[in-house]
């Protein structure tokens, strides 16, 4: 073959590419780096949407760093729910794939069950809850009241808040749940028989031949429940506006992260600073706080060795 | 003789006590798994029954601390339809998610098509791009993209900002259809071209039909995520009641029916149901889709 033809060849096929390539060149242009570059840009200005932006410098970092009071409540708020929440929706999610796979009787109603929470529309889910765990009128209350438990403010209550939005995760595992048990599944069963004749326990079996197989998984659900965290946004939010009586309407005001702060996540910040206080320039240095923690998780997650291997090739 | 017959008859060789104790254990086993998945079942259940049963309940007693109604006020669902607004929402939620899925899927196809299949330089840079996208949080370009769509566009008060970027490729969708995509033989498409079909008549003729599962697990996905998006309503829709979706204006109906926890309730019915039925007709996607991806990003 001549050269020539090589050439157009290779010519031919980079047009290929870049045409099967173009709504997606065009989606990352316009929908990622372009907004990406101006999210910097607006972070150093000020700019009330109305009157032009003007260059502030890093006042808008050092106002959120030190005189927003909702900041560090938000990001200690994202420190608790990677550590309790992140991490109880792991364990439980690999306890219920685990228990699916030994169920015999019925295995397609139970995983059928255990599933259809995770598709509740996060709002519909959240005034469920809300409702649930209403210390006033809620069915949980009144169980655990007969019951003698003494019953928890839930969302009413700040030392309780929190738990009672990882009790609404906990009831959404159904996505853990398909992956660990598919995860378990493909463990060789040849292992767990030369284990056996070993004479291994069930708790060695676990701990020596499941956990090893499926520690990418378990590192995958990690990393991506650290994202999805970083993420947090609807149910926080609807369980405040829900547990505070607020009535919504325009113009209305609502406390961020009812009760007290405890509910507050960053991306909360990011609506509360650019759509309700109009400082778009504050908003962006959330944005860019969001943006960094999302990334290192990211970065954790497409790495080679250690991570798991998302691009598969 | 009588005597005789009312004897078992044993029909399977005698039972070792080594045995005994293993087939019992076994049986002890079996029970304590299903009481756990029992008690596992009743967590995930409960929620939802509590829920209808409180959206039958009559006004006064959704306020009383009583689990089962008295009377069944199967009209509840009519006010909730009754209610201004409702049926617009539902429009608006079939509109963004339709329009969005159809966009989503026929912008996807090809992306992921190249992404999984075509041999260029820059590829796994643009698949480490893609997944990056998806695990960006759509907070952190809100502010320019709003600026961008109601200040450059004047397209606030509509849902033309969260359905005209579906028009260009969905980060998870591509993830999940090049994840599907590559699982597809490549001899398939080498016979194609032999046969002298062009790449997208290739795409069209042999890998699409080949890739339906993939397609309809992308298209489900992508349904949800509009129905479910409380994000993107409330930062372009929020000023104009007529352009409210069902997430949306679910939350304010809690406001405006401050105290009706039953209506609340027959409203959260409405806007969950239409998933669950939607699921229950397609779980294999589904499932297929959570486990070539691992989560919907």
């Amino acid at each position: 073959m001549s050269t020539v033809t090589l050439a157009s060849k290779r010519r031919k096929q980079a047009l290929r590419t870049a045409a099967f390539m173009s709504p997606w060149l065009i989606g990352f242009a316009v929908f990622f780096a372009y907004p990406l570059i101006s999210t910097v840009y607006f972070s150093f200005m000020h700019y009330d949407g109305f009157k032009p932006p003007t260059w502030s410098g890093t006042k808008n970092w050092t106002y959120v760093f030190e005189h927003y009071p909702f900041f560090w409540p938000a990001l200690r708020n994202t420190l608790w729910l990677v550590l309790v929440m992140v991490t109880l929706r792991v364990l439980f999610g690999l306890g219920v794939g685990l228990l699916i796979t030994k169920i015999k009787t019925g295995t397609g109603v139970f995983r059928t069950l255990f599933y259809l929470p995770y598709l509740a529309p996060p709002v519909a889910a959240t005034m469920a809850f809300a409702f649930l765990l209403n210390p006033g009128t809620g069915p949980v209350n009144s169980i655990l009241e007969k019951v003698g438990i003494p019953a928890p403010g839930w969302f009413n209550d700040p030392t309780w808040s929190k738990p009672a939005l990882t009790l609404l995760a906990l009831w959404g595992i159904g996505d853990l749940m398909v992956i660990f048990m598919a995860a378990l599944l493909d463990v060789p069963q040849e292992q767990y028989e030369a284990a056996e004749l070993d004479g291994a326990s069930a708790w060695q079996r676990f701990r020596y031949v499941t956990l090893p197989n499926i520690s990418p998984i378990v590192m995958f659900a990690v990393v991506t429940g650290v994202i999805q965290t970083m993420q947090y946004y609807t149910q926080p939010l609807i369980a405040g506006k829900v547990a505070s009586g607020v009535i919504q309407g325009a113009g209305t005001q609502f406390e961020p992260g009812y009760p007290e702060k405890s509910t507050l996540t960053l991306p909360q910040l990011v609506y509360n600073l650019g759509f309700q206080r109009f400082d778009y320039g504050s908003a962006c240095v959330v944005a860019l706080v969001l943006f960094a923690l999302s990334m290192v998780f990211t970065a954790f997650l497409m790495r080679r060795r250690g991570g798991l291997n998302l691009a598969g090739d | 003789m009588a005597q005789v017959l009312d004897k078992p008859v044993r029909l399977k060789a005698p039972v070792s006590p080594a045995e005994r104790t293993a087939r019992r254990r076994s049986l002890l086993e079996w029970v304590a798994i299903h009481s756990l998945g029992v008690a596992a079942a009743l967590f995930f259940v409960l929620p939802f029954v509590f829920v209808f049963l409180t959206s039958l309940m009559s006004d006064t007693q959704a306020l009383s601390r009583d689990l089962i109604p008295h009377t069944w006020e199967w009209s509840n669902y009519k006010k909730v339809f009754d209610t201004p607004g409702f049926l617009t929402w539902w429009k608006n939620t079939l509109i963004y998610a339709g329009l969005g899925t159809v966009l989503t899927v026929v912008s996807s196809i090809p992306v992921a098509y190249a992404l999984a299949k075509f041999r260029f330089r820059g590829r796994s840079l643009s698949l480490m791009l893609v997944i990056s996208m998806m695990m960006l949080p759509p907070q952190v370009i809100i502010i320019p993209m709003y600026l961008f769509w109601a200040k450059q566009l004047d397209l606030s008060g509509t849902l033309w900002p969260l359905i005209i970027p579906m028009a260009f490729g969905d980060a998870f969708s591509i993830f999940l259809l090049r994840q599907f995509l590559m699982t597809i033989p490549n001899e398939y498409i080498d016979a194609a071209k032999v046969d002298g079909c062009g790449d997208f008549r290739t795409l069209l003729k042999v890998v699409l039909p080949m890739a339906k599962p993939g397609i309809a697990a992308v298209g489900l996905f992508q349904f949800f995520y509009a129905w479910n998006d409380y994000f993107g309503p409330q930062i372009y829709a929020s000023e104009n009641p007529g352009a409210w979706t069902l997430s949306y204006g679910l939350e304010s109906f809690k406001g405006a029916h401050h105290t009706d926890w039953n209506l609340t309730m027959a409203a959260t019915v409405l806007v969950m149901a239409p998933v669950i039925l939607v699921f229950f007709f397609a779980q294999k996607a589904f499932v297929e889709g959570v486990t070539l991806t691992g989560v919907k990003g």
